[in-house]
C-alpha cells in the first residue's frame, strides 16, 4: 500500500511530464480524412434556431418552483430570512446531528458560527483523510436553477475547490434569491466557463440497479438547501 | 471507513476483461437471450420503469421539440466543420494548461493513455464509466501493460466484477437484477479490496452502500484518473461530465492526473450550446430534470482539481461515418440510451445480442458504420445488425437530437444489398427477383396468385396453416414455427373486382 | 374527384375481402371509386430489405398508374408511408437522366396517397360511416400508422361512431407487434416474442376484436392468437366499417350495454 498512499496536500514529488509523443502526424492524417469525409458531400449549412424557452415564464414563482423541484429530489429545503437565519440553520444541523462544519475560505458563512457548531475552515488546505473524516460541508452557490432544482458551485470563494463538497457525507448550500434563475439557459449565460463547475441537483443517487432512482452513492448522501430569500 | 484502510488490492492476479468479439450474428444470440426468462423479466421491468419516467419530464417541457431541433443542428454544424472545431478545441484546451493528443485508432489511443499513466510511475488507475474507452477496450490494453484499471460507476463495477459484458449504454448492468448483483458483490469485492459488508442483502441502498465502501479506498489513493466526455466546447476548451453517483466527480478531482478520451463527436461549438443539452441529456436518459452531477472544467485549476490534463481525441472509424451523407446523422449522438430503452427488440433481447458495446438502435447504426460497412468487407455478425430492427420508428420518435435511425437502417441494408452481402444473400435476392419478376406487370401477379390460391388446397385447414416443417418450408417454415398462417383464398381481389365489375354484377 | 384503391399487392393476394369492404364502405358514402389494373404493389418490401433499385422500378410505374387521380386510398399505413415518406427518399438515388421527371411524378403523386381513416376523417370528412358492429374492440395502432403517418386518432374517431361497438382500451398500444415484414423470418423468435407479448396485451383488454389499419401486422397477431387458441378474432379496420350488423361467427355484445349507448 505504501507506494500508493498519497495525500492531496503533501503530494511535491517531482512527475515526469509525459511530453505529448511524436504524434503531429497523426494529427494531420486525422484532420485530412475528415477534410476528405467533408469534401463532397458537405452539408448543408446548419442555422441553429434557438426559439426554445431561454427565459422563464412569466408569473413563475421561482423560490417556491425551486424549493419543489429541489425537495422532488428527497433534499430538504428549509426557507428563511434574515430574522430566523441561524434559528433555522441550526435546527437542520441539529437534524443532520453535524457539530463540526468545514466551511471554505470565504467569510460570508462565518455566521454559521452562531448556531453553536464549530467551523473548520479550508484554508490551509485540508487533506483528502480529514475532508473524508469530516462529518460535513456548508457552502453558499454561484448560481441556482428553478426548474431542475440544481445548484451550481464555480469554485468562488464561499463554494471552495470542488473536493470540499463532495468527501464529507453531508452537504449544507446556502442559496440568496439573488442567485436563483428560471432555466438552464438563463443559468449558462451566468456563469464563467473559465471556473470548475459542479452542477448540483439532489443528494448523489444512482439509477443503475433496475433503472431505478435510488439516493445516496459516492456524494454526499444528504443535500439540504437553506434558501435565504 | 474515514482512513484509507490496507485492503488488498487484488488477491490474484486479473484475468483479461471479456469482449465482444467473436460473437455470434444477432438472430443467433437473440435465440439464446431470448430463451433467458431472467433475464427477460430484468429487462422488462427496467425499460417500462424508464419509459414511464422519460415521459413525463418530457411531457413537462413546453419546447421539447424546439430543443430537439436545436440539439441537431448545432451537431450538424459541429460535424460540417469538425476539422476547424477541432483545432479550436485543440488551442483553447492547451491555452488553459492542458496537453491535447490524436489518436486515429484504438490502440493509438491505448498507447497514449498507457505511457501517461506510466510516466507517472503508477500501476492502477480508477475510470469513469466511458463509451469511448470500452470501444477502444482501454482496460485491456492497461492490463497487458500491467495497470489495473478500476471502474468506479455502479453498474460499470458490476460488470467488471462478475467478468461481464455491457449490455446499456448508461446502465451497463442492466440484465441484471438485485439479486444478481447482490451474488457479485458478495463473491468478487473481497478479490480486489474491501469486501461486501457480511450480511449484505439485495436492498438497492444497501447494494449502493456496498459500493460506497469498496470503492472509498481506491479514490482516496489514485494518483490517476480516466474519464470520458459528454461535452467540450470548441470556443472555452471545456470539458464536460454528466453523471448519477459522485464516481465522476471523486475521479476528475481528488487524482493529481486526468486523462480524458473524447470521441471527436462530442464537441459542440459555443459554451451556450451546453444550454440545450443538458435540458436534452438527463430528461432523455435517466429521466430526471437534471442528473445528480455535472462536472465542468476548463484546462487546469490551481488548487482545485488535477494538475495535468490529458485530452485524448478519438476518431477510430468515425471518419469514416463522416463520409456517409446520410449515415453521418449518427455522430450526433449523445448516448443517452433514449432509443434502446424505448426499442420493443432490445426489451426482448437486451444488449449482448447486438455484440458491441454500443447495443440496441444506435448500435445497430453505429457499430457497421464504426466498423467500415461502407468502405469494407464486414463479417456476419456486423452485417446481421442493420436487420436487427422492425423499423418501428420508437428510436426515432425518442432521439433527442433526432437521428432517423429507420432511415439509416434501411440504407445500411441497401448497402449490403448492392455489395452482395446481406445475410442470407443468394436465396433472399432469388426470392426478391421473382416477387420483382411477378411485380413488375399485373398479369404476371395474377398468375402468381392463382398458384398461391391453388396451394391452400395442399396446406390449408379451416383457412389456416399450421406448423408446416422448418425444413420443407423455408420462409413459411420460419413464420409458422411460432404462429399460424392464413390460407390463401380462393379468389384474388383482383379477380373479384374483374368478375364482378366491383361488385355491382354480384350474383 | 377522381378516386382510386390501392389495394395493395398483398391485401390483393392474401386479403381480398378488405378491399371488397372499402368498395362497398365507399358506395354506401357516395362515392365510386376506380381499380386502376395496372397496379401492383408500392415497393416497401424491396425497400426496406435494401433492394432500392427495384423498389424505385416498382415506384415508377406506382406514380404513372396512380398519376390520373385525384385521391388515392388504400387500407394499409405501411404502404401509405412508404409511398409518402419514401418515394422521395428513392428520388435521391435516381439515375440523372430521369430522376427529374421521376421527382415530378412523386411530388404529384405521393401526397395524394391516403390510408383509409385519412381518407374518411380528413377528405371525405366523416366521422360516422353508417356502420354497424355489436361487438368488444380493441385498436392497434400500427406502428408505421402511429409514426411515420401520424394518423392520430382518426381510426378511433370513426370506431367511436360505429353503432353497437364497444371499445376498450388496448393496454401498451404504441407497442411494435414484432411483425416488420422480413424481420419476422430473419429474426423469427424475437418477432414470435413481440407478437406473444402483443397477443397478451390483447387477451388483458377482454376485447372480441383486434382491429387494425394493416393486414401484415394483423396477419402476425392473428397468427400468433390462432396458435394460442385464444379465441380473439383480428379484422381490418375497413371490415369493421363496412359492418351493418352483427358479425355471424361473434356472439354481440350483451344487450343491457348496448342500449345504454
Ligand atoms: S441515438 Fe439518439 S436516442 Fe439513441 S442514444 Fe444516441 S442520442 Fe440517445
Amino acid at each position: 500500500m505504501s507506494k500508493l498512499t498519497w495525500r492531496r496536500g503533501g503530494h511535491t514529488a517531482p512527475v515526469a511530464k509525459p511530453e505529448p509523443v511524436e504524434r503531429g502526424a497523426s494529427k494531420a492524417e486525422m484532420l485530412g480524412r475528415l477534410r476528405d469525409a467533408l469534401a463532397d458531400n458537405r452539408p448543408p449549412r446548419a442555422e441553429v434556431d434557438r426559439s426554445y424557452r431561454r427565459e422563464r415564464d412569466a408569473g413563475t414563482d421561482l423560490v417556491g418552483r425551486f424549493a419543489e423541484r429541489v425537495a422532488d429530489y428527497r433534499a430538504r429545503v428549509l426557507r428563511a430570512d434574515s430574522s430566523d437565519l441561524v434559528e433555522t440553520a441550526a435546527a437542520l444541523l441539529r437534524e443532520a446531528g453535524v457539530r463540526r462544519l468545514v466551511v471554505p475560505p470565504g467569510e460570508r458563512l462565518a455566521w454559521l458560527a452562531a448556531t453553536g457548531v464549530e467551523l473548520v475552515y479550508d484554508d490551509p488546505p485540508l487533506t483528502v483523510t480529514q475532508l473524508d473524516a469530516a462529518e460535513g460541508v456548508a457552502t453558499e452557490c454561484a448560481v441556482a436553477v428553478a426548474e431542475t432544482g440544481t445548484i451550481v458551485l464555480d469554485g468562488g470563494p464561499d463554494q471552495g475547490r470542488r473536493a470540499l463538497s463532495l468527501l464529507p457525507d453531508y452537504h449544507l448550500c446556502v442559496v440568496r434569491a439573488e442567485q436563483l434563475v428560471g432555466t438552464v439557459p438563463e443559468a449558462v449565460a451566468r456563469l464563467d466557463p473559465y471556473r470548475p463547475q459542479t452542477w448540483i441537483s439532489g443528494p448523489s443517487a444512482t439509477s443503475d440497479i433496475e433503472l431505478d432512482r435510488v439516493e445516496g452513492v459516492h456524494g454526499p448522501r444528504r443535500l439540504h438547501v437553506l434558501l435565504l430569500a | 471507513m474515514t482512513s484509507v484502510q490496507p485492503y488488498p488490492r487484488a488477491v490474484e492476479p486479473r484475468p483479461p476483461e471479456p469482449t465482444f468479439l467473436g460473437m455470434p450474428p444477432f438472430p443467433e444470440a437473440a435465440r439464446t437471450a431470448l430463451s433467458d426468462a431472467q433475464l427477460r423479466a430484468n429487462l422488462r421491468k427496467a425499460t417500462h420503469t424508464i419509459r414511464a419516467r422519460r415521459q413525463a419530464v418530457v411531457d413537462e417541457l413546453p419546447d421539447w421539440e424546439r430543443l430537439r431541433a436545436a440539439g441537431a443542428a448545432i451537431k450538424d454544424d459541429v460535424l460540417a466543420h469538425l476539422p476547424r472545431y477541432l483545432e479550436q478545441l485543440e488551442a483553447s484546451v492547451t491555452a488553459a494548461g492542458g496537453t491535447v493528443h490524436w489518436a486515429r485508432d484504438a490502440d493509438e489511443a491505448n498507447a497514449i493513455v498507457v505511457d501517461i499513466v506510466r510516466a507517472h510511475g503508477v500501476d492502477e488507475v480508477v475510470k469513469i464509466k466511458s463509451m469511448a474507452t470500452q470501444e477502444i477496450d482501454l482496460n485491456n490494453a492497461l492490463g497487458r501493460a500491467g495497470i489495473a484499471a478500476w471502474e468506479t460507476d455502479l453498474a460499470e463495477m458490476i460488470v467488471q466484477l462478475g467478468h461481464d459484458l455491457p449490455s446499456h449504454l448508461l446502465v451497463p448492468a442492466i440484465h441484471k437484477n438485485r439479486r444478481e448483483i447482490r451474488d457479485v458483490f458478495v463473491a468478487e469485492m473481497g478479490r480486489v479490496g474491501r469486501p461486501a459488508p457480511a450480511g449484505l442483502t439485495e436492498r438497492p441502498a444497501d447494494l449502493a452502500e456496498a459500493a460506497r465502501l469498496h470503492l472509498r479506498e481506491k479514490f482516496l489513493s489514485a494518483k490517476v484518473a480516466i474519464s470520458g466526455g459528454n461535452f467540450a466546447v470548441a470556443e472555452t476548451g471545456t470539458v464536460c461530465v454528466v453523471e448519477s453517483e459522485g464516481n465522476g466527480r471523486m475521479c476528475l478531482t481528488l487524482p493529481d492526473v486526468l486523462v480524458t478520451v473524447l470521441g471527436i463527436e462530442k464537441l459542440v461549438p459555443r459554451w451556450e450550446d451546453l444550454e440545450v443539452f443538458l435540458q436534452l441529456l438527463p430528461r432523455s436518459s435517466t429521466g430526471e430534470r437534471m442528473n445528480p452531477y455535472t462536472s465542468m472544467w476548463t484546462g487546469v485549476t490551481d488548487g482545485d482539481g488535477p494538475r495535468h490534463f490529458h485530452l485524448v481525441l478519438l476518431d477510430n472509424g468515425r471518419s469514416d461515418v463522416l463520409a456517409d451523407p446520410v449515415g453521418r446523422q449518427a455522430l450526433r449522438c449523445i448516448r443517452c440510451s433514449a432509443c434502446l430503452n424505448v426499442c420493443p427488440v432490445y426489451e426482448r433481447v437486451g444488449g449482448h445480442a447486438y455484440g458491441s458495446v454500443y447495443p440496441g438502435p444506435i448500435g445497430a447504426i453505429l457499430t457497421p458504420q464504426l466498423r467500415g460497412l461502407n468502405q469494407h468487407d464486414v463479417d456476419a455478425q456486423t452485417a446481421s445488425l442493420p436487420y436487427a430492427s422492425t423499423l418501428c420508428g420508437a428510436c426515432f420518435e425518442a432521439c433527442p437530437v433526432l437521428i432517423d435511425i429507420p432511415q439509416i437502417l434501411t440504407r445500411q441494408r441497401a448497402q449490403l444489398t448492392d455489395l452482395g452481402r446481406g445475410p442470407a444473400h443468394h436465396a433472399e435476392k432469388a426470392a426478391m427477383r421473382a416477387v420483382d419478376w411477378a411485380f413488375g406487370q399485373p398479369w404476371r401477379l395474377g398468375l402468381a396468385q392463382h398458384a398461391a390460391s391453388f396451394s391452400r388446397h395442399v396446406v390449408g385447414r379451416k383457412g389456416r396453416i399450421g406448423k408446416v416443417p422448418r425444413l420443407l418450408g423455408g420462409p413459411l417454415g420460419r413464420w409458422t414455427a411460432a404462429r399460424d398462417a392464413p390460407a390463401p383464398p380462393s379468389e384474388s381481389f383482383r379477380s373479384w373486382h374483374k368478375r364482378t365489375a366491383g361488385g355491382l354484377e354480384e350474383p | 374527384m377522381r378516386i382510386a384503391l390501392f389495394i395493395t399487392c398483398f391485401n390483393d393476394t392474401m386479403f381480398p375481402e378488405t378491399g371488397k369492404s372499402v368498395v362497398r364502405l365507399l358506395r354506401r358514402l357516395g362515392h365510386e371509386v376506380d381499380f386502376p389494373y395496372a397496379q401492383t404493389c408500392c415497393g416497401q418490401m424491396h425497400f426496406n430489405t435494401g433492394y432500392r433499385n427495384e423498389a424505385r422500378g416498382i415506384a415508377r410505374s406506382f406514380v404513372e398508374t396512380f398519376a390520373p387521380y385525384d385521391a388515392v386510398v388504400t387500407p394499409s399505413g405501411s404502404c401509405a408511408a412508404m409511398v409518402r415518406e419514401q418515394y422521395p427518399v428513392l428520388v435521391g438515388g435516381a439515375a440523372p437522366a430521369t430522376a427529374a421527371g421521376f421527382a415530378e411524378a412523386v411530388g404529384a403523386v405521393a401526397p395524394r396517397v391516403y390510408e383509409l381513416s385519412e381518407f374518411l376523417v380528413d377528405v371525405l370528412r366523416v366521422r360516422d360511416v353508417g356502420a354497424s358492429f355489436p361487438h368488444t374492440v380493441a385498436y392497434h395502432p400500427t406502428c408505421h400508422s402511429l409514426r411515420s403517418l401520424g394518423v392520430g386518432d382518426r381510426p378511433l374517431r370513426l370506431l367511436r361512431a360505429v353503432r353497437g361497438l364497444r371499445l376498450v382500451a388496448l393496454p401498451r398500444a404504441d407497442e411494435c407487434c414484432g411483425f416488420g415484414g422480413t424481420f419476422a423470418v430473419k429474426n423469427a423468435e424475437t418477432s414470435a416474442a413481440m407478437g406473444r407479448d402483443k397477443a397478451a396485451a390483447v387477451l388483458e383488454s377482454g376485447a372480441q376484436v383486434l382491429c387494425a389499419g394493416d393486414n401484415s401486422c394483423l396477419m402476425h397477431i392473428g397468427g400468433v392468437m390462432s396458435r394460442q387458441h385464444a379465441g380473439v378474432r383480428v379484422m381490418h379496420l375497413a371490415d369493421i366499417l363496412a359492418s351493418t350488423g352483427p358479425h355471424p361467427e361473434l356472439d354481440t355484445f350483451p344487450s343491457g350495454d348496448l342500449a345504454a349507448r
